[in-house]
């Protein structure tokens, strides 16, 4: 890469079709975009708008129909399948509604395996984990299986491992659809602490709460971009209003 | 919150402050002596102990009237509720495509966009409270409100946006 590329990722006429002839569905419908490094972005919508094969196409999970995706500056809409499972391991950092934690693995076991697979020696990959593990507030349940931890701890260990080979990105599906309140505002702060940090980041949900937390909101229906919302903070006065209070 | 226990101004004050948060802070320090008047004029409260010197000037302690535990007892089992004013929005909607005045599919979204900027304020102030805090409560109720009425905008711009198709 010559330049730091401000856009880290860039989508032109990005499509990804199903079936054929009649029965042709287009998931994702032409899509721009363009994401800056350091970014938070939501993309809302109803289920089955596109939103989450969308995400998949922008980690390398799934190949598009048609159209050009550039991450950092690099094609790699054309990659090798060996290319994009590289992609993936390096540059990508998955977050997904059910976990998808190893059962039978330790949560520091878990936060370690993508490290491992990416060539990592164990004391390095061991030393990370432990680091992401405290960073995420789970330390202290690092030796846990996945099923000795509670939904928000399960997550925030998905979040440790999504996080352990230093990815460019990290792209959430419904990350607190599982969980409750309490949870759910855990998951927020980590998410707002590594945005802190630089982290870019991209949320689908249905969920407005969580939309409304990002920079920016995507609207998307029928696998097509409908709204886009720049978000800048409100007043507390607004809130104080909304609860009821009057401030006289 | 004077149904606890007797107490002076400065204390229902911290116990707002609790009990509401950040929330509390568009609410003027001075506001609360105010109401305090207000309900000792009607016989709901009473005032005892040291009028202020200059020095301490907040040792009255308020104490809630007979009467006063009646009107508390009463709010308790009242059912009332906030009622939010749709039919002002849904008017408006109507008046602008009626009158070829505005689209009432960019005031939707003009309104949208408000609401999420106000979304998105609840939820930055409910992440930087406390788990399980009282103030944290009740933003809940505020995100869940906003929630609700987005998605009733969101009714609304489907339906406006079918009948411009037509």
């Amino acid at each position: 890469m010559n330049e730091p590329e401000k856009v880290l990722v860039r989508a032109r006429g990005l499509r990804k079709e199903y079936g054929s002839g009649e029965g042709l569905v287009r998931a994702v419908d032409e899509v721009d975009l363009e994401i800056a490094r350091g970014e938070t972005l939501s993309i809302m919508g109803p289920s089955g708008c596109g939103k989450s094969t969308l995400l998949h196409l922008l980690g390398g999970l799934d190949r598009p129909s048609a159209g050009e995706l550039w991450l950092a500056g690099r094609r790699v809409d054309h990659l090798s399948e060996r290319a994009l499972a590289q992609l993936r391991r390096h540059e990508v950092g998955f977050v997904f509604q059910a976990y998808h934690l190893m059962d039978e693995l330790t949560a520091q076991e878990n936060v370690e395996l993508p490290a491992l697979l990416a060539g990592r020696s164990p004391g390095e990959a061991r030393r990370r984990a432990r680091q992401l593990l405290d960073q995420v507030g789970v330390g202290e349940r690092a030796d846990h299986l996945p099923s000795a931890l509670s939904g928000g701890q399960r997550q925030r260990v998905a979040i440790a491992r999504a996080l352990a080979n230093e990815p460019q990105l990290v792209l959430a599906d419904e990350p607190t659809g599982n969980l409750d309140s309490t949870a759910t505002l855990e998951v927020l702060r980590l998410f707002e602490a590594l945005h802190a940090a630089g982290l870019t980041l991209v949320i689908v949900t249905h969920d407005e709460r969580i939309a409304a937390t990002a920079d920016r909101l995507i609207s998307m229906r029928d696998g097509a971009f409908v709204d886009e919302t720049r978000l800048v903070g409100g007043t507390r006065k607004n809130l104080a209003d909304l609860a009821g209070l009057r401030a006289e | 919150m004077l149904a606890k226990e007797p107490s002076q101004g400065s204390q229902l004050r911290a116990r707002l402050d609790r009990a509401l948060g950040p929330l509390g802070e568009a609410m003027n320090a001075g506001h609360i002596y105010v109401q305090l008047a207000r309900l000792e004029k009607a016989g709901l409260i009473t005032r005892e102990g040291t009028a202020g010197s200059s020095d301490r000037p907040d040792r009255k302690v308020y104490i809630l009237t007979p009467a006063g535990h009646g009107r508390v007892s009463e709010w308790l089992s009242e059912v009332s509720w906030p009622k939010p004013d749709l039919a002002e929005f849904h008017l408006k909607l109507i008046a602008a495509a009626a009158a070829g005045l505005a689209d009432p599919i960019s005031i939707v979204d003009m309104q949208r966009r408000e609401l999420l900027r106000r979304l998105r304020d609840a939820q930055r102030t409910a992440m930087a409270e406390p788990d399980r805090s009282d103030a944290g409560l009740l933003l809940e109720g505020i995100a869940l409100r906003l929630q609700a009425d987005l998605r009733w905008l969101e009714a609304c711009e489907r339906i406006w946006t079918d009948r411009r198709r037509k």
